[in-house]
């Protein structure tokens, strides 16, 4: 391997939307698997995985959850995938405050998908492991990726955060000139 | 806390506004568990027998099995129970989807609507928040339109809506529920529309907890597979293009012509076509590996979902072909109709004008045409309006109220409901009793578990009989070793196999399972994945009741003598039980009364198909004994004195 190169296992999981039949065995098992005690309660609202369904439309997205988003998007893009409309919303796989998806329901609190990381491992994931029309494929794939450098401390990772933060909010180019300003100053 | 179960009733009152939450006995779910058995109990104490279906005190009655809401696959039927007033008896229906494990996850367990709202409202219930919300503006929308309205009112996809088409609001016999492309057929719609009630919408974001969640999970991921690679399971009239069993085998028309060489191979290939080329996909209810329901788009149509023989009852009444089902489906989905009897309901109407005794003036501007018939039909019946208003009310009682000789064209009705089409040669005594005395309406809902038919070899029966895991004894084994002719068998025999197989349908009806991993199943090859052996752990992993296959019999008994109970004091007789005279040709009335005697006496009934007080006590049902004994229905000596009221009613 060239120097500065690294091997990384990406997990992924495929998504057949085509092949979805609106079960919901994924948020199920995925609900059950993360309980406290595991599998000590059922609960498809605190699932990382919800199936977008219209049955009236005919569509069935299972979506996974990414994570929180502070604010929602300003724009909506319209798919059009065979014949069928489909919102950006169905697909986005953010807690976001536009929508009580991917929200702990008594908390309000974000939730994201893991992975289903587990000790030992699982040989698949909860959701993928309760789909059984091949909706939901689990690949693990060898990735060669550019070796990072040094890592990041701690407080190089805090101020990334709140810079990635600003960039988002203001926009990269004005956060650019202010801080040429300010230290020009 | 308690496992699998909320352990909390929605009590609604429509005429006063009111909601109420109950906290429920647990003893109760050990008693009748869930499902149709709880909403037994609940009419037993709360609606005596004076009251008529249309009264305000009349109950229409949601509740969700045992296993909706635990990792159990396949367990998603919810029970819909009032009294109809097509029968006057306990109305049984039950409704696929996600209704029943959503109204879990909100708080209940069951949703209990009585009295009647001054005009159209829907309810909304989001866990703890339950509202009557005015409805007009759903008046006259169809079934998944209404669903698809107040999920975009109410901003989330995962509220589960229940509504009423037209036919509901109208009060049409033949009204369903429909939640989705999942349908509550056989007499609830009526009542829902009766009470005002277009809809139910409900949400829910709470755990069911488990008693014991990794044995549970394990097991139930191990189903998931059994089931998925299972071709015992699920619905196989989903998958298989070869229908000649319902073509060649049931009657068309009005349950009047067999067509025993219908079935082609060119017609397989062509209605192949039909089906895939407007085929959307195959949907599931509510965490289950099989995927049942065939969602159809037609051309400029409504898209309607369907499962097993609800694809062709349309057109095998109109004498049409697949296509007019496809077409007329959509439609009646919409007005929430039920598919197996409304189309008997339009057939029997086309033969009265067709001898005569309904004219032009009836009907007005009749097409030509059996298919634009049946849609001049559908109208006139949702709207009740002219001879549609006759009609609303099933074949039974339209053909009274029509007279003139109609009477005699109401050939296929069995305590007053139209019965499956199937007009057969020599009587087999297993079916005749479970036409008889199925009190959940329809063959479908109790025959299931031992196979509809003998096989043909020793060779055969053996290696049938060595896989197969379900049956309760092994005596059911011998049996089916020993089954040579369809129609010959000991009596003992018929009881066993018809007992068997209510016993699994009161079961699933309880637990929530759906007939087509479970009950309904085995007849049809035996690998099924629920039976009476697995399900009793299934229920003491979810809810820690500690259950045995002896304890889970008994509360089959229990449910099914209670369901007796309340139509025996409804008015239920042993000379309602009969089939359609017509269903076989040839009959054998003797030995058709010889084997109901023994089976009554088999069930613990008298002669008179009343439960005995011993049998009621042994189940816990003293209670019940005690106010039929009040009510003069049983007596002290209870046995000996039916058969004497048995002979007075003969004498009236
Ligand atoms: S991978 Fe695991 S955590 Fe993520 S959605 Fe699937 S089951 Fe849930
Ligand atoms: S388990 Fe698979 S088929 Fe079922 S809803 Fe989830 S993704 Fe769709
Ligand atoms: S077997 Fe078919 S009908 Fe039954 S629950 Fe599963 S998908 Fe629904």
């Amino acid at each position: 391997m060239k120097a500065g190169l690294k091997k990384k296992i990406v997990k992924e999981i495929k998504v057949d939307i085509s092949k979805c039949t609106g079960c919901r065995s994924c948020e199920m098992a995925c609900s059950a698997f993360h309980a406290v005690p595991k599998y000590s309660s059922l609960n498809p609202s605190k699932a990382r995985i919800r199936v977008y369904m219209d049955e009236i439309r005919d569509i069935y997205v299972p979506i996974r959850a990414g994570g929180y988003t502070q604010a929602e998007c300003n724009g909506r893009n319209l798919y059009i995938i065979n014949g069928k409309e489909y919102s950006e919303c169905a697909f986005c796989p953010a807690s976001c405050p536009s929508r009580d998806y991917f929200k702990e329901p008594s908390s309000g609190l974000p939730l994201k998908c893991d992975m289903c990381e587990d000790e030992p491992p699982l040989s698949e994931p909860m959701c993928v492991e309760a789909c059984k029309f091949d909706a939901l494929t689990y690949v693990e794939r060898e990735e060669t990726v550019a070796m990072e450098g040094t890592p990041l401390t701690e407080k190089q990772v805090e101020l990334k955060a709140a810079y990635e933060s600003l960039v988002k909010t203001h926009g990269r180019k004005k956060l650019m000139d202010v801080f040429s300003q300010l230290s020009k100053r | 806390m308690r496992y699998g179960e909320t352990g909390v009733n929605l009590e609604i009152d429509l005429s006063r506004g009111s909601v109420e939450k109950v906290e429920t006995d647990p003893r109760l779910t050990e008693l009748f568990l869930g499902g149709q058995g709880t909403a037994a109990k609940t009419l037993w104490d709360r609606v005596p027998p004076e009251v008529e279906p249309f009264s305000p005190d009349n109950l229409l009655i949601f509740t969700a099995g045992i296993l909706h809401s635990t990792p159990v696959p396949g367990a998603n039927r919810v029970a819909v129970n009032t009294f109809s007033p097509q029968t006057n008896l306990m109305s049984h229906s039950l409704m696929g989807g996600f209704f029943g494990p959503e109204m879990k996850h909100a708080g209940y367990d069951q949703i209990i609507i009585r009295g009647k709202a001054q005009k159209l409202v829907y309810l909304y219930i989001n866990n703890d928040k339950v509202e009557i919300r005015d409805a007009s503006h759903l008046q006259g929308k169809g079934t998944t339109e209404t669903g698809d309205v107040l999920k975009k009112e109410l901003k989330d996809d995962k509220v589960q809506v229940a509504a009423i088409g037209l036919a509901g609001e109208n009060r049409v016999y033949m009204a369903s529920i429909d939640h989705g492309h999942s349908s509550a057929a056989r007499g609830v719609g009526v009542i829902m529309g009766d009470k005002r009630l277009k809809a139910i919408a409900i949400r829910g974001t709470k755990d069911i907890n488990i008693a014991h969640p990794a044995e549970l999970f394990e097991a139930s991921m191990k189903l998931h597979r059994q089931i998925a690679d299972s071709d015992g399971c699920g619905d196989w009239m989903a998958y298989d293009e070869d229908d000649s069993f319902h073509h060649n085998h049931f009657a068309w028309g009005n349950a009047r012509t067999r067509r025993k060489n219908f079935w082609s191979k060119e017609l397989e290939e062509r209605w192949r076509n039909i089906k895939y080329d407007n085929m959307d996909r195959q949907t599931s209810c509510y965490n289950c590996p099989k995927n049942c329901r065939n969602v159809i788009k037609m051309p400029g149509k409504k898209r309607f979902g369907y499962k097993c023989y609800g694809k062709d009852t349309y057109h095998m009444a109109a004498f049409k072909e697949l296509d007019f089902s496809y077409d007329i489906l959509g439609i009646a989905q919409e007005y929430g109709l039920d598919s197996y009897s409304t189309p008997q309901v339009m057939a029997f109407a086309i033969e009265l004008y067709e001898a005569g005794i309904l004219t032009d003036k009836d009907m007005p501007g009749l097409p030509a045409d059996s298919g634009d018939r049946f849609y001049y039909l559908m109208e006139k019946i949702v709207r009740r309006e002219g001879i549609g208003d006759i009609l609303a009310d099933g074949v039974s009682h339209a053909a009274i109220r029509i007279g003139n000789g109609a009477e005699a064209y109401d050939h296929n009705t069995t305590k007053k409901f139209e019965q499956l089409p199937i007009k057969l040669g020599k009587v087999n005594l297993a079916y005749f009793l479970m036409i008889a005395t199925g009190e959940k309406m329809s063959i479908t809902q109790i025959e299931g578990s031992f196979p509809q038919d003998p096989m043909r070899t020793m060779e055969e029966r053996q290696k049938f009989v060595d896989n197969w895991t379900s049956p309760p004894d092994d005596k059911f084994k011998d049996y089916f070793l020993n089954w040579e002719k369809r129609d010959v068998m000991s009596n003992q025999a018929f009881c066993e196999i018809v007992d068997w197989n209510e016993a699994m349908h009161y079961i699933d009806d309880a637990t929530g399972l759906c007939g087509f991993v479970s009950s309904f199943r085995g007849q049809f090859g035996g690998d099924v994945a629920y039976n009476i052996h697995n399900i009793p752990a299934l229920i003491e992993g979810a809810t820690g009741i500690e259950m045995d296959k002896e304890k889970l019999w008994e509360v089959f008994q229990r449910n099914r003598t209670l369901v007796r109970a309340i139509n025996v004091r409804r008015g239920l007789r042993r000379k309602d039980e009969r089939p359609p005279e017509d269903h076989w040709a040839v009959r054998d009335e003797e030995k058709e009364q010889q084997l109901l005697s023994e089976y009554y006496e088999f069930k613990g009934w008298n002669e008179d198909g009343i439960p005995t007080l011993d049998m009621l006590d042994k189940l816990g049902l003293g209670y019940v004994g005690e106010d039929l004994l009040e009510r003069g229905i049983l007596t002290d000596n209870d046995t000996i004195s039916a058969k004497e009221t048995s002979a007075a009613i003969d004498k009236v």
